[in-house]
């Protein structure tokens, strides 16, 4: 056992790893859930790249410093969420295609200001992530940020199920569609940006999608898929930091493939909708 | 007076579906809307809940609450939502977004579910139940919506004869309660028997009524010779830029 103790227990590095891992893993998988649950999975990943020149130009700005790239980050999704909602409500584009235009419109202009700088060791903590190095300011902002989404989420969950299960219907009886959906597309942002202060811009799409898709083959409410999604992602930080730790492996990657491994044995195994629900169906009742 | 229309006109790019429609709805009437594919009787649906604004005219419903059973539902039927929890959505306008579900309006929501025929499936999952049964959910939900004036469009298509035949003992509820009910309707058989009121619509009003004085053969021969006209070389209407 203290394989799996011992290097939380003894290194402070690790300490505030698996807190940072854990702030991401509440905040950010209940946003991932709802991302799913809406068919935005991809949405996420778009929205990661639309982060880039934000962050790129607060570390421009002001160099590897954590308020700047985080504020420039926050402001480019925040754009790129409301121009792609925006457009979406009032135009006859639909929301897929007006956000894949404006944030391949903002991936440019992110590599773009990238490279007048020329390359940079430092840029690759932004792509990857450093979850080994967070500092106190980092890891305030991590939980700042999911207690934040977690409030949130707890005030809108109505409206938000409502406009996920039949927007209609919420437009008919009340005024949330709107301000709800671009409150959520603000959580996404959010989180995607605490998320690449530890695992990079590439990986933080990654603890919030993978987890949600490996809950909805364990249950079928969506309180059940938040516990469940939320329960996964902690164990995959938990398991991605030791085999890092012990294996040496980059941390961000492997906090993923844990992520990643428990899903495709939830596509396996899970009891609702799995593999093996379908092919190996369980005795059937008589009503 | 449950409704108001003076001159109203609705449509998609330009095109008028509805033109210059003049409707007086007597409050707690029920009346049936009839016509022809592409009258305009879901666009007339859709001007009155305010999902369509209108190309000109005026729609006046005063202060009543509206509630609306669209004919292609949105709803997403693969959300993990159970019967009960999405029924009881048609508290919204007595809980809202924080309100607690409780006491006698959660025995409301077992009543709306026994009123439709469907008692003890408020646990089962949306995603478990046939087409009927899901708009016998729909219906449910309109119950406890509670609203003064209750549009359906198409209600009873593709269901099979009980459960249609529940679902219009539903409506026939609201009606005796006194509540303004306007439905759109293709079965003539089940308009002239059970609609006091009907609206034969073809783009323009034909005729509205006692049922029987609308659903003549002239009428409803008038009706079909107003065809489904989309002209893309339409000119502007001179009743309009009066």
């Amino acid at each position: 056992m203290s394989w799996l103790v011992d290097p939380f227990a003894d290194f402070a590095f690790m300490q505030r790893a698996l807190l940072g891992c854990l702030a991401i893993s509440l905040g950010a998988t209940p946003v991932g859930v709802f991302l799913l649950l809406r068919r935005m999975s991809l949405t996420g990943d778009a929205m990661a790249h639309a982060i880039l020149p934000g962050a790129a130009v607060g570390y421009l700005v002001a160099g590897l410093n954590l308020g700047a790239m985080t504020l420039g980050g926050v402001m480019a999704g925040l754009v790129v969420a409301v121009l792609t909602g925006a457009v979406a409500r009032f135009t006859s584009l639909r929301e897929d295609a007006s956000l894949a235009a404006f944030y391949l419109i903002s991936l440019a202009l992110g590599v773009l200001l990238v490279s007048l700088k020329g390359s940079n060791v430092d840029l690759m903590h932004v792509l990857f992530g450093t979850v080994l190095a967070l500092d106190d300011a980092a890891l305030t902002l991590l939980c700042a940020i999911t207690t934040f989404t977690l409030v949130t989420l707890a005030l809108i969950f109505r409206p938000l199920v409502l406009e996920c299960a039949d927007p209609r219907f919420l437009a008919s009886v009340s005024r949330w569609s709107g301000p709800v959906h671009f409150l959520f597309l603000g959580l996404v942002v959010l989180n995607l940006v605490a998320g690449f202060q530890a695992l990079g811009t590439l990986m933080a799409v990654g603890i919030m999608i993978l987890p949600a898709a490996a809950a909805r083959f364990w249950a079928n409410s969506i309180g059940g898929m938040l516990a469940v999604a939320a329960a996964i992602a902690a164990a995959s930080s938990v398991a991605g930091l030791l085999a890092s730790f012990h294996a040496g492996l980059p941390s961000g990657p492997a906090i993923i493939l844990a992520a990643g491994t428990l899903y495709l044995l939830s596509l396996a195994f899970g009891p609702s909708g799995s593999l093996a629900a379908r092919y190996w169906p369980r005795a059937h009742l008589e009503a | 007076m449950a409704l108001r229309i003076r001159d109203l006109t609705l449509g998609y790019d330009r095109h008028p579906a509805v033109h210059h429609l003049d409707l007086d709805l007597a409050t707690g009437s029920l009346t049936a809307i009839v016509g022809p594919n592409g009258a305009g009787k879901s666009t007339l649906l859709k001007g009155l809940t305010g999902e369509l604004p209108p190309l000109e005219g005026r729609i006046d419903r005063g202060a009543a609450r509206l509630a609306y059973l669209p004919q292609l539902s949105e709803v997403d039927r693969s959300f993990p939502l159970a019967v009960g929890a999405f029924v009881a959505m048609g508290l919204w306008h007595r809980v809202g977004a924080f309100g607690r579900v409780r006491g006698k309006d959660a025995m409301r929501v077992g009543e709306a579910l026994a009123a439709v025929g469907l008692t003890g499936f408020d646990r089962r999952p949306i995603s478990a139940l046939s087409g009927g049964q899901m708009q016998r959910v729909m219906f449910a939900r309109l119950l406890l919506q509670d609203a003064e004036l209750i549009l359906l469009d198409e209600p009873f298509t593709a269901l099979d004869t009980k459960t249609a035949a529940d679902l219009l003992a539903v409506v026939q509820r609201w009606h005796g309660e006194g509540r303004t009910v306007l439905a759109v309707l293709h079965d003539m058989e089940a308009v002239r028997r059970h609609f006091p009121e009907t609206l034969l619509l073809a783009r323009e009003k034909v005729a509205h009524g006692a049922t029987d004085t609308v659903l003549t053969a002239e009428n409803l021969f008038r009706a079909r010779q107003m065809s489904e006209a989309f002209d893309d070389s339409a000119n502007l209407c001179a009743r309009g830029a009066a």
